[in-house]
């Protein structure tokens, strides 16, 4: 009896659109965020996030019924987030399908905000959204989709928010994000280690080895990965068969 | 058939409802006592705050209807914090009384382990069970939660680890229990409702 690793697909949405942010190109349209998470709840995935990424006000205006259509395609977890704000925001993305919400910029602003939400929808719908960025022997919490140095201490502030009751850690290296370099295993085992709360890696996935290194040397209890599930070279069914080949805990039946 | 979804104001009930629908199941969300005296059976749905949770079924009148229903035989499934509410207190929330219907105490999730339990974990299955009927012993489940029942616990059909042995599966009588979430536990959770369903029938 073990508790599997889990492989989370995510999805950055646009104004109802999955998209992919390519160097020096901007956005490229990666298709529907309802077919794309009917494919991955198919194919095994452990859990789905959808994060809104849009800039634009109509853009946000679309996420709740995002939220509504992807809900309705699964029988696994989903977890959603981007530009929560307050308590209300985060109970019409619950209200909408979501299990977990994902907080960043607000909490580190206002970091009751965390507190409230954990104390009305449970520490396991909470899930702190952690961008961070070496600095030095540590590392530095940034907001804003990696825009703001916030001056806070990535370790500390984990556990801070864990204190105020996030259940979850949806770790980001900006440095390795969109680099294919693999998932940075030093800064992952770093915060899975001071935290008592699961940790979900993110950021540099490339390949099957990236995450086999991400659960053993990263000590990640999660990994998640955008754009390489989303062109149909690699199946999460092919690189389940990959981890449990080499002893990683995978759900395999479904 | 009608199946009652206790609505106590807060948790995901859109998914509990999607996963009956599927199996052909007729489902009403019950915010007034009748509407649990007219149903065939009673889904608790939970998450959040186990005083929450009893809070809200006071406001609505809805726990002397939960056990009358219990004294009663009908069929009743909890699922996550609404399996918790089966048991007399929780260590979430000393002092305020849960259903009672087991006289157990719900205990808090130790320290020396990732706390909230979140992920897909396994079963071991120590009685006979009519919800993992069909289910294979080393299918998955889906868990997301910080306490639990004890696996001493009289009811308990099926175990799970996590710090401690605790109850993963309660079944004495008409009244079942899950912890984990079998409307997001993909086919297998799918089946664990529908033999819930089958057995109602």
């Amino acid at each position: 009896m073990t508790l599997a690793r889990r492989i989370i697909p995510c999805l950055d949405v646009d104004a109802g659109r999955v998209v992919k942010g390519i160097e020096f190109e901007g956005l490229r349209d990666m298709g529907d965020p309802a077919e794309l998470g009917a494919r991955y709840n198919r194919e095994g995935a452990d859990e789905l996030v959808v994060l809104d990424i849009s800039a634009s006000v109509e853009g946000r205006a679309t996420f709740l019924d995002t939220i509504r259509r992807v809900a309705e395609q699964l029988n696994i977890p989903l977890t959603a987030g981007g530009g929560i704000r307050k308590m209300e925001d985060g109970r019409a993305v619950l209200r909408a399908g979501a299990d977990k919400v994902t907080v960043n910029t607000a909490a580190v602003k206002r970091p009751e905000l965390i507190s409230e939400l954990s104390q009305q929808f449970g520490a396991q719908a909470v899930v702190l959204s952690l961008d961070v960025k070496r600095k030095g022997d540590s590392w530095e919490a940034y907001t804003r989709g990696g825009r703001d140095a916030t001056g806070l201490d990535a370790a500390k502030w984990a556990a801070e928010a864990v204190e105020r009751g996030a259940g979850e850690i949806l770790l980001t290296s900006i440095d390795r994000d969109g680099t294919c370099s693999g998932f940075d295993c030093e800064l992952t085992a770093t915060i899975a280690q001071t935290v008592p709360v699961p940790v979900i890696a993110s950021g540099g996935a490339s390949t099957f080895e990236d995450f086999l290194a991400v659960y053993t040397e990263g000590r990640a209890d999660a990994a998640l990965a955008a754009s390489i599930f989303h062109q149909e070279t690699r199946s999460i069914t092919a690189m389940k068969k990959f981890l449990a080949e080499r002893g990683v805990p995978i759900r395999l039946s479904r | 058939m009608k199946i009652a979804i206790v609505d106590y104001g807060a948790g995901n009930l859109p998914s509990v409802e999607r996963a009956l629908g599927k199996l052909g199941v007729e489902t009403e969300r019950a915010i007034e006592p009748p509407q649990l005296e007219s149903a065939e059976a009673i889904v608790l749905p939970g998450v959040g705050h186990f005083a929450a949770f009893v809070a809200g079924l006071r406001e609505r009148n809805l726990t002397g209807a939960l056990r009358a229903a219990f004294d009663a035989g009908k069929p009743m499934l909890g699922i996550c914090l609404g399996l918790q509410a089966m048991f007399a207190a929780s260590d979430e929330a000393p002092g305020d009384a849960g259903l009672a219907f087991f006289p157990e105490q719900v205990r808090a999730l130790p320290t020396n382990v990732k706390s909230p339990h979140i992920g897909w974990n396994q079963l071991r299955q120590t009685r006979e069970s009519s919800l993992l009927r069909g289910i294979a012993s080393d299918a998955y489940f889906y868990f997301a939660h910080s306490f639990a029942a004890p696996a001493t616990a009289e009811p308990t059909v099926a175990a799970c680890d996590h710090g401690f042995p605790f109850a993963a599966v309660i079944e004495r009588g008409s009244v079942r229990g899950v912890q984990f979430h079998p409307e997001k536990s993909g086919e297998t959770g799918a089946q664990v409702l529908r033999n819930f369903v089958e057995s109602i029938q």
